[in-house]
């Protein structure tokens, strides 16, 4: 059984912006797909939808077979808390706090003891490199090293499913291709499932699949033939 | 989420805005300052105006002119009243009419007024009185001389004792006894002073200047109605019955048959301490009230704050949301920001209201001679923490209501 369906999808705002229509896809376990398409093609609101950060207009959305109602709103919360990891664009750390602080934020929400909260964030901090800056502020760090930290963040729950949306749209080529190796890698010997947005070819092209997207519906969906491997030799 | 964790997070975040924090909750603080000050310095008055009339003493009737006041008005006619003459005190003063009476006398307030020796002037409380009776009821002694008797009353003897401070402005450290001092005109003979010992019921005794009654009324004051007449009963519990007594005495004396058209009041200790405390106790509620308004004032201005700082986090609670915050995670984070925020300002407002309270004390005590008691007012530190923590609670509701329905996707979005 599939990890997510995604069944006849429509998602249109209350001022009559049709963001989606007919989105339609399955995505198995361990699966690394790239979700791409210009920028207003819809990509943003799927990424959206599949987080349950927002509900569709129409059509069925199953994560695990359940849909968004099955779920409730807290257990959608415990889900996120759970199951998902969110990257973002703009990275969204808290400022005031340090990168330990940050990345134990997914823990706080979780029933995990908070006895464990900083062996478990450590492991995640240091599996992104960045043990050596663990009492900085996001202030004091680089953009990549944000972006790192926002994967310890996702990682620490240790989600099934982590959503990447433009991860590396406000980052230098060399740091791009860090979170891109990274990404991989947490794909490749972890075993996450990894969902990929981005509106670059070359981005998208470490993805295994790419779904394209454009105005709001599938323009394709098919394997890449000849993936890219990022080796910033982050990652020993 | 888990509860230390959301104390930590609310005390970063109030930290994170250290000033922003104060300014907020300065409205809190100044009304659970008022608060603790108005209750503190409203049970201080009241002990020491209920200790000033412990010294009048549990046997002390007080039998005054006029209807007993409920009013403001009523006070001035109980002042200028004139239904109490030699004729009630002469009934009063019978044995078959008070039984368990063993003292009665008149006193007389003598308005306004100056006394001069060799050319040094002062402004005493002068008083037409017994001196034996004030002996007896209220223990005074004196330094120096003697106490005039009923000899000097009945003879309408020109003597006086005067005060401590009336001593030191009017004749230094020389000897006053014998000598002659002036009030209003007439000349007196100084046959003794009082121990210094202040506050004394409603005078300061320091500032007495002590003369028969039969006197004031012939030279000082020149018309024949006491201010009120005094009668002792024989132990504080046949207090009663005397004061059943006097009103039986007085009603026949006046042909008064219905308690309503009284011409004259009893007071007893006890009676006026009841009396002061209602009193008191209404005004330190009213101004409690009044001041309650600037708690209102103040939680206003802290739901202002929280809105502000809601809509500024919107990132934040977005990424607490998509990190797997749910609404009510988010709404005890505002609510315990709100509530420490207000009961912060409480405690602050506790300490500042009790250091104030004590400076007034202070002055108090040194400055006017009261017998000032500082209280700690445990039950208003107890009531400003409640409400102000329950300020933060009603007035953190709304922003917090608002910030857990944030949707998560304004994390995503750009800014």
């Amino acid at each position: 059984m599939a990890l997510i369906e995604v069944k006849n999808i429509s998602k249109e705002y209350p001022d009559g912006t049709r963001a989606l229509h007919g989105v339609s896809f399955e995505v198995e376990k361990g699966e690394f797909v790239g979700i791409m398409g210009p920028s207003g093609s819809g990509k943003s609101t799927l990424l959206h939808v599949l987080g349950f950060l927002d509900a569709q207009s129409g059509g069925t959305y199953k994560f695990q077979r359940k849909t968004f109602d099955d779920y409730g709103p807290d257990g959608i919360a415990r889900l996120r808390n759970e199951k998902m990891g969110f990257i973002f664009q703009m990275f969204n750390l808290l400022a005031r706090a340090s990168v330990l602080e940050n990345v134990k934020l997914p823990l706080s929400y979780s029933t995990i003891p908070s006895s464990e909260w900083n062996d478990r964030a450590m492991k995640a901090i240091e599996s992104v490199g960045l043990a050596h800056r663990v009492d900085h502020e996001p202030s004091e760090l680089s953009g990549g090293e944000k972006q790192r930290v926002a994967i310890a963040r996702a990682l620490v729950n240790n989600p099934q499913v982590i959503f990447a949306d433009e991860p590396t749209g406000n980052l230098d080529s060399k740091s791009g291709q860090s979170i891109m190796e990274i990404l991989q890698h947490l794909n490749e010997e972890k075993g996450h499932t990894i969902f990929l947005i981005t509106h670059e070819t070359y981005t998208a092209e470490h993805a295994k699949r790419i779904i394209r997207v454009r105005d709001g519906e599938i323009a394709g969906d098919s394997l890449v033939s000849k993936r890219r491997w990022a080796r910033d030799h982050f990652i020993k | 989420m888990q509860f230390l964790y959301v104390i930590k997070t609310a005390l970063a975040a109030l930290i994170a805005h250290r000033s922003r924090s104060f300014l907020t909750v300065l409205g809190i603080v100044i009304g659970i300052t008022s608060i603790i000050m108005v209750m503190s310095i409203g049970s201080a008055a009241e002990a020491i105006i209920v200790g000033e009339l412990g010294g009048l003493g549990a046997e002390t009737v007080v039998v005054r002119p006029g209807k007993e006041p409920s009013g403001p008005t009523d006070f001035a006619e109980s002042l200028f009243g004139d239904s109490l003459k030699d004729r009630e005190l002469e009934a009063l003063g019978r044995k078959q009419n008070i039984p368990n009476a063993i003292g009665v006398a008149p006193e007389i307030l003598v308005p306004g007024g100056s006394i001069s020796f060799e050319g040094e002037t002062f402004r005493p409380v002068i008083l037409g009185f017994s001196a034996e009776f004030m002996r007896d009821s209220l223990g005074l002694q004196l330094s120096d001389g003697i106490f005039f008797d009923e000899t000097d009353i009945h003879n309408k003897a020109r003597v006086a004792i005067i005060g401590g401070r009336v001593k030191d402005e009017l004749f230094g450290t020389s000897d006053p006894i014998g000598k002659s001092i002036t009030i209003k005109g007439n000349k007196f003979r100084v046959v003794g002073v009082f121990e210094k010992r202040g506050q004394v019921v409603f005078f300061d005794v320091d500032e007495l200047v002590l003369v028969p009654y039969t006197a004031a009324q012939a030279f000082l004051t020149g018309n024949n109605y006491y201010n009120q007449i005094i009668v002792r009963a024989d132990s504080p519990e046949s207090v009663d019955r005397v004061v059943f007594d006097i009103q039986a005495t007085l009603r026949a004396l006046h042909n008064i048959d219905d308690p309503a058209d009284d011409d004259f009041y009893v007071q007893t200790q006890q009676g006026l301490v009841e009396q002061v405390s209602t009193i008191i106790g209404i005004f330190t509620t009213f101004l409690t009230f009044v001041v309650a308004i600037a708690l209102v004032v103040g939680g206003i201005g802290v739901m202002n704050i929280m809105l502000v700082s809601v809509t500024e986090r919107t990132r934040e609670i977005g990424l607490r949301k998509a990190v797997g915050a749910t609404d009510s995670d988010i709404m005890s984070q505002f609510l315990v920001e709100a509530v420490f925020l207000t009961g912060f300002g409480g405690v602050i407002g506790i300490f500042l209201g009790t250091v104030l309270s004590f400076i007034v004390g202070f002055i108090l005590s040194q400055f006017v001679g009261l017998a000032w008691q500082f209280v700690f007012p445990v039950s208003a530190a107890l009531l400003g923490l409640l409400v102000s923590s329950g300020v933060g609670v009603v007035f953190g509701l709304y922003p917090a209501r608002q910030a857990s329905r944030k949707s998560p996707i304004e994390a995503l979005r750009y800014e």
